[in-house]
């Protein structure tokens, strides 16, 4: 049954993917874009990747979906046909797909528990992490304590995709007079709909952040879930309120803040012996320093999270606002 | 205590310190933290080539797990040398940038600059000393982001659309990559370089791992810009602001020839690369290209930025022609091109910067008369193009003496034959800006008042690399002991079973102890 | 046949990855680009996740009665990697919004004619 669904939903990403290259409506485009992300996250969830797809549904149909309609909000709907002929391009692609493809022919096969893959380095964390990092959740084990580095590495780039997107467009607060009250005003069904589930997602993008030791979740979902919250109260209500109450300047200190925290963390080992990031450190028992070394870098990454995805969205919206005015 | 973390400071330093940048503000707070953290980088770069210099290797396990569970950071020869350049630079292109930045960058935006260079440099330092493939690709994003940053942050709209193909170009090599390193981790298990270089042994010529090094290495020849995928790289130096162009062209693409020799040498091994999948010949057939393609179009360009960004691509050129020949003197050649270069186009770029400082432009026309009003600056071009072309006494002699005495050792005439030549196209790039510089004359629209030397705040990191141009051209001893031994580490520690010997060997004592 | 069940999995991946590639280079409109881009990007990641998966697995939480896990290190990788891809994204497309500013287009060929090309 589970290679049924499989098979099936890789072909339909395939459809999707291939309508995309000879669609001209650039608005169709990221709407199947969409669909291909979420139809992405499905596989993942049936390859058993249950926090790989929370991240790619929220991340992936969420976000890069937004930023893309904000974008054609500015930049138009429709491509143009190009004058260019597109043989160098399939050769190139069927080149290295052939490549690709010869080298899929003497790879392990599908779900074997005996590949290489699955052979020294993963069974460890299968086996141990629960007893000397203490959570059920592995992935988040891995993730947090011992690649650690890693994601520290990710926040990082966040940060500097936040940094990139604040210095190319700004996020330009409007003299009052001059902008109308934005947002979907004659719609009453968003309104109250909006109102009712907004408290209802910040809610859950709590129990993601805290929860992710014990199921899916973790500082990176629930960053973008918390985001999306405020992204659909600016959606409905206009920019103007939004930065009442999250002002863009708050936003700039949570971004740089959640980085810190995460950094210090690891500085703070630092100072008590440690390596950087060791976590046994941070308290007489080591399980003990682990749990409280994991949380308050997931805390870290969800401020930085929330604040990047929030400030880009705001730097889209308010240049999409000020040519809606002009 | 801070001696234990030597491996890790040059990276921690500036990622903590970027975000404190950005909350600093105003322009010239952001600026002196940059510089001095930079600094401070530097001097545990210099720290760690001391002690790579006496104990061969620094292993520092992020987190106190041992690899390949955890993340290990490592530094042999190799790679502190490579980062006490990359360091160094970057804190000379800082003090440098305080006036530059000024002219060229918008002033609400000069705190994000700083920034955006600290992530740089935190990355690019990051990608030097990490011992897992993956936390390369995650090192190398983060570098890469704050770069698309730095190059759009120009007033000139060129910037934008070469900031956005080199983003294009600079994903595409990084995605490639990605999965080069997926294809390994799905025949080996696991992503710790020493421990993939024991594993990959054990599969004699396997597919998947073959196809992994092809992608692997094509990936790496996007970042370094290694014909014919060099495209981004004339936009992108041409159109940044001249601190961010010095910067790059000094450390970004380098960095990329290290993880080059880093997969081809430490991971893969020099048996697997060159005598069984022959990758020396299109190597070396492609970096001649480079250098006689590109020392062309830098003949024919009118911009003095575009001349010196093709004269990149052509010493790029260089620098893999080395490896490609497959020897202990080649590499050196290689590994000693890193360092001299740096140096070389540092200073160029500065030079440049301070020309377009003064004057607005950097058009070759541009240059005429500066001989007489800007002497100082133009002598430090004038020295640092003798070094490009490769006069003796300086450094830039230094990598081609190395290089021909390398193809001659192997009796390849030819190769040291296209070197000369290509030294011979340089003489008349560079000649052609020293032509105007020194004997044409001002033009009539700029008015001689406005053109005088810059500050010593520019000149003083220009005259820096200069000197030791000069310095490092007569006295090689430093930099040729370090890049031969080096090169002799990179081939006898490659590929050795003795290293997965030694991590199982951790694995059982571990277990034993339980 | 078997081989086939075996390996179909990584050709439809290998395919998907291709389109993506083919419509980074060969689209005109850079927002279509910046698409393509990502679809690239989830295909590679969906080869890690297919590389993770154990038959007969369950997710990488540790539940009673339960032996059999998937492997939750390339899990670990591809949630980096979507994070690094968004950021891209987002980076990727401001540029595209100054791009409309500056130029009045978002179309390639239309904007290299703008300009002196190097």
């Amino acid at each position: 049954m589970a290679e049924f669904i499989n098979l099936a939903l890789l072909a339909l990403l395939a459809l999707t993917a291939l309508r995309i290259i000879f669609l001209k409506d650039l608005f169709s485009v990221v709407m199947l874009f969409g669909i291909y992300s979420f139809l992405s996250a499905s596989i993942f969830l049936n390859l058993d990747a249950v926090d790989v797809a929370f991240t790619e549904a929220s991340v992936g149909a969420g976000i890069s979906t937004v930023l893309m309609l904000g974008t054609l909000a500015l930049t138009g709907r429709k491509e143009k046909a190009s004058k260019h002929s597109s043989c160098l391009p399939l050769v190139v692609v069927c080149v290295t797909g052939a490549v690709l493809i010869y080298g899929t022919l003497d790879m392990p096969p599908f779900g074997d528990p005996n590949n290489p893959a699955h052979q020294h380095v993963a069974p460890r964390y299968i086996e141990e992490s629960l007893k000397e990092v203490g959570l059920p959740n592995m992935v988040t084990s891995v993730l947090a304590s011992y690649r650690g580095f890693d994601t520290l590495g990710e926040v990082v780039v966040v940060f500097a995709a936040a940094i990139g997107v604040l210095s190319l467009l700004g996020i330009r607060r409007q003299k009052d007079e001059l902008v109308a009250d934005t947002g979907l005003k004659e719609h009453r069904v968003l309104h109250v709909i909006a109102k009712l589930i907004i408290p209802l997602i910040i809610l859950f993008a709590l129990y993601v952040q805290f929860h992710g030791d014990f199921g899916p979740g973790g500082g990176f979902q629930a960053g973008v879930i918390a985001a999306a919250a405020f992204i659909l109260y600016t959606l409905v209500f206009g920019l103007k309120r939004t930065f009442v109450v999250v002002s863009p300047k708050f936003l700039a200190w949570m971004a740089s803040i959640g980085v810190l925290v995460y950094a210090c963390v690891g500085l703070f080992s630092m100072f008590k012996g440690g390596q950087f990031l060791d976590y046994n450190q941070l308290a007489a028992d080591p399980i003990a320093g682990q749990h409280y070394g994991i949380i308050i870098i997931e805390l870290g990454v969800g401020i930085t999270v929330f604040a990047a995805m929030l400030s880009i969205f705001y730097a889209f919206e308010s240049q999409v606002e000020r040519s809606n005015v002009q | 205590m801070l001696e234990q973390h030597l491996a890790i400071l040059p990276i921690i330093l500036p990622l903590i310190a970027a975000p404190i940048a950005f909350l600093l503000g105003r322009s010239s707070l952001s600026w002196g933290f940059s510089t001095l953290i930079s600094a401070g980088a530097f001097f545990s770069a210099i720290q760690l080539l001391v002690v790579t210099l006496s104990t061969g290797v620094v292993s520092y396990a992020v987190g106190d797990w041992p690899p390949p569970w955890g993340i290990e950071l490592r530094a042999d020869l190799a790679n502190a040398f490579v980062l006490l350049v990359v360091s160094g630079i970057s804190t000379l292109v800082l003090l440098f940038a305080k006036e530059s930045v000024e002219k060229e960058i918008d002033p609400s935006l000069h705190s994000h600059y700083y920034t955006a260079h600290l992530l740089c440099l935190a990355g690019l330092c990051g990608i030097l000393l990490t011992g897992d493939a993956f936390n390369l690709f995650v090192f190398l994003e983060v570098s890469s982001l704050s770069i698309y940053t730095m190059i759009s942050l120009s007033s000139d709209r060129r910037c934008l659309t070469a900031a956005f193909r080199y983003l294009i170009m600079g994903t595409v090599g990084a995605t490639f990559i990605l999965i080069g390193v997926g294809l390994l981790y799905m025949k080996t298990g696991t992503l710790n370089m020493l421990d993939l270089a024991g594993r990959i042994d054990l599969y004699d010529s396997s597919r998947t791992i073959n196809t992994g090094l092809a992608f692997i290495m094509v990936g790496v020849s996007i970042k370094l810009a290694l014909f014919p995928l060099h495209m981004w790289l004339p936009a992108a130096y041409t159109h940044a602001p001249s601190a961010v162009t010095a910067f790059l062209a000094a450390t970004a693409t380098k960095v990329a020839v290290y993880v080059m020799i880093r997969f081809i040498f430490t991971i893969f091994g020099t048996d697997h690369v060159f005598l069984e999948m022959r990758m020396d010949i299109p190597l070396m057939v492609f970096a001649v290209l480079a250098i006689f393609k590109c020392s062309y179009m830098a003949t024919v360009q009118s911009n003095v930025k575009t001349v010196l960004a093709y004269s990149s691509i052509a010493q790029i050129g260089y620098m893999i022609l080395g490896v490609s020949l497959v020897s202990v003197a080649g590499l050196m050649a290689g590994i000693i091109h890193i360092f001299n270069h740096a140096l070389m186009k540092g200073a160029l770029f500065m030079a440049v910067g301070a020309v377009f400082y003064r004057i607005g432009s950097v058009d070759v026309n541009a240059f005429s008369g500066l001989g007489k009003h800007m002497p100082l600056t133009m002598a430090a071009f004038t020295i640092a193009g003798l070094s490009i072309i490769g006069v003796p006494l300086t450094v830039g002699f230094v990598s081609k003496w190395y290089l021909i005495s390398a193809a001659l050792e192997q009796n390849n005439w030819l190769i040291a034959a296209l070197v000369l030549i290509g030294s011979l196209l340089a003489v008349i790039y560079i000649g052609r800006i020293l032509e105007a510089a020194y004997f044409k004359k001002l033009p009539d629209t700029v008015d001689p008042n406005n053109v005088k030397e810059v500050s010593w705040l520019m000149l003083g990191p220009m005259w820096v690399l200069v000197l030791a141009n000069i310095y490092f051209g007569v006295d090689t001893s430093m930099t040729t002991e370090v890049a031969s031994k080096a090169s002799q580490w990179l081939f006898h520690h490659e590929n050795s079973q003795a290293s997965a010997d030694i991590i199982n060997t951790l694995v059982s004592a571990k277990e034993v102890a339980k | 046949m078997s081989f086939v069940l075996d390996y179909y999995n990584y050709w439809v991946v290998v395919f998907l990855m291709m389109t993506g590639f083919y419509i980074v280079i060969s689209a005109n409109n850079l927002v279509k680009k910046i698409v393509g881009l990502n679809i690239f990007q989830t295909s590679v990641f969906m080869l890690y996740i297919t590389v993770g998966k154990v038959s007969g697995g369950t997710a990488p939480i540790v539940t009673e009665g339960v032996s059999l896990y998937s492997n939750p290190l390339p899990h670990v990788l591809i949630l980096t990697a979507i994070v690094v891809g968004v950021a891209t994204t987002a980076l990727g497309l401001s540029l595209v919004v100054r791009i409309k500013r500056a130029y009045g287009t978002v179309e390639e060929n239309e904007f290299e004619n703008k300009d002196d090309a190097i």
